[in-house]
């Protein structure tokens, strides 16, 4: 078991389950955020307990933040790495011919999902940890104390239309990276067998789905408050 | 067909090397790529220049010697064939070819489109065999009972002709094809399981100091492989990979 990370297949298996744990991740988001749409008293609920719940925030939250960057950071290892590999670059290349847009450019993909990360970021995170562990305010209510701030704190930020523009984008990206990132990450760990065929269809509808439901979510709120 | 040829020469390991341009006519579309490179090497010694330097042994497509990254693909724009296999029908009229070498560190160029390919003997030497007594009381293969699907795997990874393609290829230069067609053929059988622990940490651990990249599992090298080498493979040492490492 010793230095797996040191080799090329240790590494790419950890790469797998850093991403395997992440779309697990974002399916979770993905059903809170939709309650918003579905019904604001749920959302309020689910943000709260999310927001307030020890485990979630000590145990889960790290645990995601940890994910997040093991991830990104191996992939630009892997990335420089790979460019090492080859010093002298071809005159002609035709990678088309074998391979997907998506699949060589994991690393452009990514680097933009890492710069809407650092975007959300500041709109969400900090705010909500300047309010909760700065501020102290554990209440998760309006400065009024009508009821949760939650939802109004959401549709308040996506009114400016150059933000849903950038969550659009951003979401885009996030679909091309699952596009090939999805069942790379089930090759990666070694499953290759009679469920492949299956699993690819069902990466489609989640790389294509759930990207498309974040983009749907952010455009209903501007046009709706 | 007449055609405009770039070709890579490069004088020895350390020259640097350039593409250079060169025009051959009368090329018999019914001819080989190889045969085209003869035809062209013909004209260059004849005007007393350098002929390029290419690999090229059986010529039908069984050794994996011939080698050439052509118009930025291994072994040109057909499927399924070798370099030796590739015919010139592919090809236009007019058209302007681009002639280079497989590109990865780990396979160094030697002159013109010839590199040096001994990194993947060395990964052959770390563990790409079975070790059986041959003094005179061999056992016959078949008398171990193998069940057909395995059997039939275990042949599909050994038709591997170790032709480097899958490297040349792969946007990161990596080998997890051929090493996973290596480490499966035994993986697969009964014969290959005393040293099956040993046989893939080595074989990862020397393609990994061979310097050539990491899988992204892009699927280029299964689509340019002669051999069609599945990407099966490449999951089943990613697994008994694992289970070696958690053993050892
Ligand atoms: C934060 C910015 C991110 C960067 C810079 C990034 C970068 C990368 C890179 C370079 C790869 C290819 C690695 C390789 O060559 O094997 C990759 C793979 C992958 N990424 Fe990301 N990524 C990011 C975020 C995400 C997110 C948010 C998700 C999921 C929701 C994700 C899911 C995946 C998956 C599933 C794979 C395939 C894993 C595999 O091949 O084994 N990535 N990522
Ligand atoms: S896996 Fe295919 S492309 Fe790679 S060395 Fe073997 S035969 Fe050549
Ligand atoms: S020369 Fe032997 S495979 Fe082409």
């Amino acid at each position: 078991m010793s230095g797996i990370l040191n080799s090329s297949i240790g590494r790419k298996f950890a790469m797998a389950l850093s991403a395997l744990f992440l779309m697990f991740f974002i399916l979770q988001h993905f059903a809170i955020n939709i309650l918003s749409v579905i019904s604001p008293d749920a959302f309020n609920e689910a943000s709260h307990f999310m927001g307030t719940f020890w485990a979630v925030q000590y145990l889960l939250q790290p645990v995601l933040i940890i994910g997040v960057i093991f991830h990104f950071v191996m992939g630009f290892v892997l990335e420089i790495k790979n460019n090492k590999a080859r010093q002298v670059s071809y005159a002609k290349n035709n990678g088309g011919a074998n391979s997907s847009w998506m699949s060589r450019n994991m690393i452009w993909s990514g680097g933009f999902i890492l710069v809407f990360l650092v975007i959300h970021f500041l709109d969400f995170w900090i705010p909500e940890i300047n309010t909760k562990y700065i501020q102290g305010d554990m209440s998760g209510l309006l400065a009024d104390g009508e009821g949760y701030r939650y939802f109004e704190e959401l549709q308040h930020k996506f009114v400016p239309i150059w933000r849903v523009a950038l969550y659009c984008i951003g979401f885009v990206f996030l679909s091309l990276h699952l596009l090939h990132g999805f069942n790379s990450a089930f090759q990666s760990i070694g499953a290759n067998n009679k469920y492949t065929k299956g699993l690819k269809g069902f990466s489609k509808i989640y790389a294509i789905g759930i990207p498309l439901g974040f983009i749907f979510i952010a455009l209903f709120h501007h046009f709706n408050h | 067909m007449n055609l405009t040829l770039k070709i890579w020469r490069q004088k020895n390991a350390n020259d640097k090397g350039k593409m250079v341009d060169y025009k051959v006519n009368d090329i018999s579309p019914d001819m080989s790529f190889l045969e085209m490179l003869d035809v062209l090497n013909e004209q260059l010694i004849n005007k007393d220049e350098e002929p390029v330097a290419f690999d090229h042994d059986c010529r039908e497509g069984i050794c994996g010697m011939c080698s050439l990254y052509i118009n930025g693909e291994a072994h040109g724009p057909d499927r399924g064939i070798t370099t030796c296999q590739l015919h010139m029908r592919m090809f236009k009229d007019g058209d302007t070819i681009y002639i280079e070498p497989f590109r990865a560190k780990a396979f160094p160029v030697v002159k013109d489109l010839i590199v040096d390919r001994s990194s993947f003997d060395r990964i052959q030497h770390a563990g790409g065999f079975i070790s059986v007594n041959t003094s005179g009381n061999t056992i016959d293969a078949n008398a171990i009972p193998v069940n057909k699907h395995d059997a039939d795997k275990a042949f599909e990874a050994a038709t591997c002709i170790g032709c480097g393609a899958c490297v040349a290829t792969c946007k990161n230069s990596s080998a997890m094809l051929f090493v996973g067609a290596k480490v499966s053929q035994f993986a697969l059988l009964p014969q290959g399981q005393i040293e099956a622990t040993d046989r893939v940490l080595n074989m990862v651990k020397q393609m990994d100091e061979e310097g050539f990249g990491n899988c992204t599992n892009t699927g280029a090298c299964e689509v340019e492989c002669p051999k069609g080498i599945s990407l099966e493979n490449i999951a089943r040492m990613n697994t008994e990979y694992l289970k070696a490492s958690l053993k050892g």
